[in-house]
This record gives C-alpha cells, sequence and structure tokens, in this order.
C-alpha cells in the first residue's frame, strides 16, 4: 500500500478509499467522448474537514486532485488526465437547511437536483429551485459551478446567479466562506463580497466548494407547458424577444430536431406558465398566445400546439437513442439570441456532413439577455468510427461558437484551448495570477485552463 | 386520381338545407347555407371557407348523403385557405409519415382490431371483451402504416389523404382480415364514408368499435353488473361520418346500467373537443376553445354526470383534465364497459 493510499485512509476510512484497478477504471472515464484517464486514488470523503485534509495532503505531495459531483459534464471535465486523486463528493449529501421564509437552502456539494426536489415537494411544497434538464444524479453544485441554467432560468438567469454563498476548501487547505455567511450571518445573501468569480467556470482548478447556498422561488400550484412552432428560424429571435417582455414565462426554450420527423425543419418553443389559480393561468396564457403570438397565428406564420399541465424537463439525453449504442455528447454555448438562426442552421449542417441526425436547443436565460445553445450529436459506443464523427462535430462546434461571438459552455480542453486563444491579454494574465494564488502548487484538476 | 362524388344538384333539391344551418360554430340561415355551400361546389369565393372550424357535424345534418365537410376541405385545399397556420399542417403531415422500419405482418385469417395510430393505447382492448381478437399495428414504432389519414380534414389536406390512404388499405389487406374492428372511429369514418365519397376500394368490412362492443357485451351479457352511475358522452367530431352508429352509444349504456344525464350539448347537438379550434387562425380561436370546454364541461356537470366517457384519445387528451378537476371521471368507454363485467382495468384501482 502507497503511502498516499494509507494518508487517504487515515484522513476517511478504509471504505471509503480505492485504488483497485476495477474501481479506478469506473471513474476514468464519463459518458462523453473524452479519452479517458485513470486516477491513481478514489476517495469519497463526508466532511469539510476531510476534504480540507485531503487538499493538504496533495499539496503535500504535489498530487493532482479533480474533484467529482455527478460525473454527468460530459465534457471531460471530471476525467482525471493527469492521474492523481479524484475526489467523488456525492457522500457530502445534507441537505443542512432551508429557509422558507428567505426562500434560500444551505446544502452539501453532493446533493442531488432530484434530492432537493423531492425533499422541497415533501417539506416545503410552496418552494421550487430552478432545476436544469441534467439527470437527477447531477449535483445542484455540480451545476451552480458550470454555470448550468435550469427551468428558472428565464426570470432569474444562470444557476450561478443564484448562489447565496458558498463555502470552499481552497488548495492550500484553508477553508473559506463567501457571502452573508463569511460574517457569521445566515446565508441569505451573496454580498458583501460574491466569490468574485474564483470558482465558477473554472472547472475544479481553484478548489473545491464544501457548502452552496441557493436561492429558491415560489412554487406555485399549476405549472406545466404550452407549445408554439414556426417554420422560419428567423422569426425566433423576435418571438423570444416578444415572449421575454410578458415577463409571465417560466422558462422559454426554442428548439429544432431531425427525430421524431415531424418535427425537422421547423423551430418549437415551449414556455412554461406557473399560476396559483385557473385565473392566473388564463390571464397569463391570454397575455402570451393571444395578445403577443396572435398575430403570428393569424397570418398563419406560427402555430399554437397546446397547454399540458405538469412539467417536462428537457432531457437532451433522449437523442442518444437516436443511434445504435446510446452514446451522445453536446456543445454547450451562451450565445446572443439574434444568433438562433444561423446556430441552427450551421448546427444543421455540422450534422449531416457527419450522418447525425441534428438536435439544437436555445434555453433563454434571463429576459433575452442570452440563450444557452445546444448542439447534440449521437454516437454509437461501440463504433470507434462512429465517436470520431461524433468529436469531429463536437470540435467544428467548438469552432463555430467562437465565429459566431458566443462563449463555449463548460469547454472540455479543446473548447478552453480555443477560449484561451481568443481572450484578452490582460484578462488571461489576471486569471493566471489568480490560479497561481489560488493553487500555487497547481495540483487542481491539471490539464484544464492549462497555458493561461 | 380520386374524385370527391358531390352532387350540386342535389343541394339544389334539397328541401331541408340544415347543412351549415344548423352549424354551432357559424351563423348562417337555410338559404343562405343553401347558397353557400352551392358557391362552395362551384370553386367561388365563401365565408365558410374561412370560418369552418372543421367539427364534421355537416356531414351528419346533411338530408341528402352529399359530404359538405369533405368538399369545404377540397375548397380550403384549393384556395390556401386552410384553418390552421402553416407550420401546424407541416407539422401534422410529417406526423404521418412511417420512420421506423416496415411493419411486422401477421395473417389474422379472421376479424381484427386495428389500433391504427393509438398502438400505445392497446391497453384499452384487454380482458374478456377482446378475447380471441388479434390486434393489428399494436406496435408504437410502426403505427403510422395503419394511421386512416382523415386527421387532415382539419388542415385542409385531402389531397395527403388520397394519396397516402391506399397503401395504408394495402398494409391492412396484408393481414388478410375478414372484419376489421376499427378502435377509432376516425377510421371507420375513413372506410365507411371518405373512402367510398371519392372512389377509393376498400376490400375488407370496416366494423365500428361500439358495434363490435355491443356485439361482445351481449356475448357476456350474464357477467353484466349494472353501473348505475350518471354518465355523459364526449362525442368526437369523426363519430358524425357514420351517425348510424352513434346509437351503439345508448344501446351499450343500457346494456350495462350506465345512466345517460339529460343534456344540453348531446347527440346531434354535442360540441366537439375544441382540440383542433384552439390552434385555428381565426383571431380569438384559443380563447374560444376555453370557452367550448367550459361550457361543454359545465353542460356535463349540471346535468349529474359522475363519468365523462370518451371514445377518441384525442378528445381524452384534451378534456379529461378540465372533467377531472370538476370532479367527472374521465373513462374510455371499453374501460367502462370491462367495469360493467366485473374487471379492472389499467389504472382503474388507483381512482377507486
Amino acid at each position: 500500500m502507497s503511502s498516499i493510499h494509507q494518508a487517504l485512509v487515515d484522513i476517511v476510512d478504509g471504505e471509503h478509499v480505492s485504488d483497485r484497478p476495477e474501481e479506478l477504471y469506473i471513474y476514468s472515464f464519463d459518458l462523453g467522448t473524452a479519452e479517458p484517464h485513470r486516477p491513481d486514488y478514489v476517495v469519497a470523503p463526508r466532511t469539510a474537514v476531510e476534504v480540507q485534509e485531503i487538499m493538504r495532503l496533495a499539496s503535500r505531495e504535489k498530487v493532482p486532485v479533480v474533484p467529482l459531483g455527478g460525473g454527468l459534464s460530459l465534457a471531460g471535465l471530471a476525467v482525471p488526465v493527469k492521474g492523481g486523486i479524484l475526489v467523488d463528493l456525492k457522500r457530502m449529501d445534507s441537505i443542512i437547511e432551508v429557509n422558507e421564509k428567505g426562500r434560500y437552502a444551505v446544502l452539501e456539494c453532493g446533493v442531488s437536483q432530484a434530492q432537493l426536489t423531492s425533499y422541497l415537494a415533501q417539506r416545503h411544497p410552496g418552494l421550487t429551485h430552478s432545476e436544469p434538464g441534467a439527470p437527477p444524479t447531477a449535483t445542484i453544485a455540480g451545476n451552480v459551478l458550470i454555470h448550468g441554467q435550469g427551468d428558472l432560468a428565464q426570470p432569474y438567469g444562470f444557476n450561478s446567479d443564484q448562489v447565496n454563498g458558498l463555502e470552499v476548501v481552497v488548495p492550500t487547505g484553508e477553508i473559506c466562506r463567501f457571502g452573508s455567511c463569511s460574517l457569521g450571518a445566515s446565508w441569505f445573501t451573496c454580498h458583501p463580497l460574491p466569490d468574485v468569480g474564483l470558482f465558477s467556470g473554472w472547472c475544479g482548478t481553484t478548489g473545491i466548494v464544501t457548502k452552496i447556498a441557493i436561492r429558491l422561488y415560489p412554487a406555485k400550484k399549476i405549472r406545466g407547458f404550452g407549445q408554439f412552432v414556426v417554420e422560419d428560424e428567423e422569426l425566433v429571435p423576435e418571438i423570444i424577444h416578444k415572449i421575454t417582455r410578458t415577463q409571465m414565462a417560466e422558462d422559454v426554450i426554442a428548439f429544432s430536431r431531425a427525430i421524431p420527423p415531424f418535427g425537422m425543419g421547423l423551430q418549437h418553443f415551449t414556455v412554461n406558465i406557473s399560476a396559483d389559480s385557473e385565473k392566473e393561468l388564463e390571464f397569463k396564457q391570454e397575455l402570451i398566445w393571444d395578445d403577443t403570438l396572435g398575430d403570428y397565428i393569424a397570418r398563419g406564420s406560427g402555430g399554437y400546439l397546446g397547454f399540458i399541465r405538469g412539467l417536462e424537463r428537457p432531457q437532451i439525453s433522449k437523442t442518444s437513442d437516436y443511434k445504435k449504442g446510446g452514446g451522445f455528447e453536446y456543445v454547450g454555448s451562451i450565445m446572443p439570441v439574434e444568433k438562433y438562426p444561423e446556430c441552427y442552421r450551421r448546427g444543421r449542417e455540422i450534422s449531416e456532413r457527419h450522418g447525425i441526425p441534428y438536435t439544437v436547443t436555445g434555453r433563454i436565460v434571463g429576459v433575452g439577455h442570452s440563450m444557452m445553445f445546444a448542439w447534440t450529436y449521437a454516437f454509437n459506443r461501440a463504433d470507434p468510427a462512429s465517436i470520431g464523427h461524433a468529436r469531429e462535430a463536437l470540435h467544428e462546434t467548438d469552432d463555430l461558437v467562437m465565429e459566431l461571438g458566443g462563449v463555449i459552455w463548460k469547454p472540455g480542453l479543446y473548447g478552453q484551448r480555443l477560449i484561451m486563444a481568443q481572450l484578452d491579454p490582460n484578462t488571461r494574465a489576471l486569471m493566471r495570477r489568480l490560479k497561481d494564488v489560488l493553487d500555487p502548487q497547481g495540483i487542481m484538476n491539471p490539464g484544464n485552463w492549462e497555458g493561461l | 386520381m380520386y374524385d370527391l362524388a358531390f352532387d350540386e344538384k342535389k343541394c339544389l333539391a334539397c328541401p331541408d338545407p340544415v347543412c351549415l344551418a344548423r352549424c354551432r360554430y357559424m351563423s348562417i340561415g337555410q338559404e343562405e347555407a343553401r347558397q353557400e355551400i352551392l358557391k362552395i361546389a362551384r370553386g367561388e369565393n365563401s365565408f365558410v371557407l374561412r370560418d369552418c372550424v372543421t367539427c364534421y357535424a355537416c356531414e351528419e345534418y346533411c338530408p341528402m348523403g352529399n359530404h359538405p365537410l369533405f368538399l369545404i376541405a377540397e375548397r380550403q385545399e384549393a384556395s390556401g385557405l386552410a384553418p390552421v397556420p402553416d407550420p401546424l399542417i407541416r407539422r401534422a403531415v410529417n406526423l404521418g409519415v412511417p420512420f421506423r422500419g416496415e411493419p411486422v405482418v401477421e395473417e389474422a385469417g379472421g376479424d381484427v382490431i386495428n389500433m391504427a395510430a393509438f398502438s400505445e393505447l392497446s391497453c384499452l382492448v384487454q380482458g374478456k371483451l377482446f378475447e380471441g381478437m388479434p390486434l393489428i399495428s399494436d406496435d408504437g414504432r410502426k403505427m403510422f402504416h395503419y394511421f386512416c389519414q382523415l386527421m387532415y380534414l382539419h388542415y385542409a389536406r385531402t389531397s395527403v389523404i388520397k394519396e397516402r390512404l391506399p397503401g395504408v388499405i394495402a398494409t391492412i389487406m396484408k393481414h388478410k382480415p375478414a372484419r376489421v374492428v376499427c378502435f377509432h372511429d376516425e377510421c371507420y369514418g375513413a372506410y365507411s364514408s371518405y373512402c367510398p365519397s371519392v372512389g377509393i376500394e376498400v376490400p375488407f368490412t370496416p366494423v365500428h368499435f361500439y358495434e363490435f362492443l355491443y356485439e361482445r357485451l351481449l356475448e357476456l351479457k350474464e357477467m353484466i353488473r349494472p353501473i348505475g352511475s350518471r354518465v355523459a358522452y364526449q362525442r368526437p367530431c369523426s363519430s358524425r361520418l357514420s351517425p348510424d352508429k352513434h346509437r351503439y352509444v345508448g344501446e351499450i349504456f343500457r346494456l350495462i346500467g350506465a345512466r345517460e344525464v339529460e343534456r344540453e350539448f348531446t347527440g346531434e347537438n354535442a360540441l366537439c373537443c375544441a382540440g383542433t379550434i384552439q390552434g385555428q387562425k381565426r383571431p380569438g380561436s384559443r380563447k374560444r376553445a376555453v370557452e367550448l370546454q367550459r361550457k361543454n364541461v359545465e353542460d356535463m356537470k349540471r346535468a349529474g354526470a359522475e363519468i365523462c366517457v370518451f371514445n377518441c384519445p384525442a378528445c381524452f387528451q384534451t378534456l379529461s383534465g378540465l372533467v377531472a378537476r370538476e370532479g367527472i371521471r374521465p373513462v374510455h368507454m371499453s374501460d367502462l364497459c370491462r367495469v360493467a363485467i366485473g374487471e379492472r382495468p389499467k389504472g382503474w384501482e388507483a381512482i377507486e
């Protein structure tokens, strides 16, 4: 047994540390197309203090540390490209506090989307969080840290905009708090000093978030979605502009896909609407479908498909059924809404060139301030050629994002290189200095944001 | 290739031109109705082409056996006056295109039940009533090979119906059925009414689902325990294509001891589910649909209905939530019949 393995056992216990090949194999890949790499050790701490000790050990031994939440980024962000200690945070799954009146929750970093959703439904049915279309095992903290967005993105922005506070173990071993909690107060606001961009979007290269406070929102008694469809993709930005102006929707998504074929070439919108009464619901529906989109319907260029009660969260993982072999990965981007038509056309071209049924999705973030636009590519996990096609398509799409003036969302290594190449030199230098201050040994998720 | 046999002379000779005059969605006098349908038959413009909500009821009202709705739909297509926006038409037309391979055909050599585009509702044809009846189109991936296409009357695309329906009939014939029991009214209407009207040959005998149910219930009469509940029936638009079969609704209710409530919107005066209306181009269509649905369900409630009985899955999808919120249980006719013979259909336990 190596000294590092023994040290990890001493920090947690023998049950939650492993260097066995079969377990290292499981942690060597994610579900996307990233090349697999095995860690040297896997450890599953239970407390922030254990994380702190692991971090001190790694710093002392100059061993890489790779934090893992749900492992569902698909971009290879938790694949340990330089080996080291993989820190699986799923055991840190306590819901510490839900403040009903203050509408926030304090969570450990391993709490999953499904866990919080069911907890709120059972104990605080008047509250909800902005739940992404990710699988239910995705963690709240992981999603926040990659700037994820959920089904309340339209009114409240990215999930990283909805943070009230963080507890972080930095690579040098200190446990730091950000937000009102840093004053010893409750976790009701991210002020006076928010995390100033030290942890979100850094792909786990600046520290391990061990606690997070997120905002909660009123869960109305009736929640459902209406659908609208147009043929002309050029109409999408103006329709989004009009819908968001009503400020009546919870979630607005535009999408187009080749499968099932009836939707091919059409642009669909799903608009989530919630209400506490039938009167409120009808008022909102009238404002959106009749007053705002009525002209498109009367002209025949837009069609209303009806309203269905109950939420159906977008699961782009369904596209994994498009090809035998069940694989899929997507490029996400943060884009100006006005780019939707070009994103659709160019993405469709890339898909068709690689023989992949196209799927594009744009979720509106903020009141039309931007959208998270994603191009999804299915592949056959058992067919290297199919994986290769998907990987090429993904890289071409990363290039496209930059060409169109967008920002690659949760970039993998290829996308990170593209961003760094285009980044303002002064900004890049500042990021480098921040990284050096926070992680002087360069142990955190090496390979990511490398060469700043 | 297939031409609608619409006889203008019948309209000229019609003693009681109520086809459009009785329309629940347009206000037209009797003589005006005659003039408008004649204008449409002659290829002239008519406000009816813009205002028709395609509820199918004129097919039932016409006393001369002409086909006013089929004619209106053809002329709407020819004039570019489809009642719904273009993206909905494109989406709907694409919907009926099979895309997941060819169906596996097993020869039946007897009667079959055709689930058509409702393979996923095979749970509604289980139990003793359906014993010994093979299903065709029970694979959701292949169901559009059996889709009767008549839905396109709502979309002013009779050309699509005529283009595809002969192929659908050929697929059904590969099963070598004796009689084809049509799970959905619309299929029965397609084969018994639409096909003859345009000259598409139907080489099998279509059987209305309710006629089949009624016959089977008679065979199992000893098992029937009267339901006793007060029921309202949501008549689907496609039932207007086979008004002679609508009587089976009452016959079945009597046989199973369900008490049909006295309603304003029943029989020939039934209101459609408004699922089609909500998406139409005419300004205010969504709100109009909401209002129609409210009136319809209020009528059921006022009459004291405990159960709303459906045949059409589209009506069920459109109205079931609304009736349930008003305390009326939405039930498919076949499930109601199964309950009457002592069976417990899927999901029934959860609401008992």
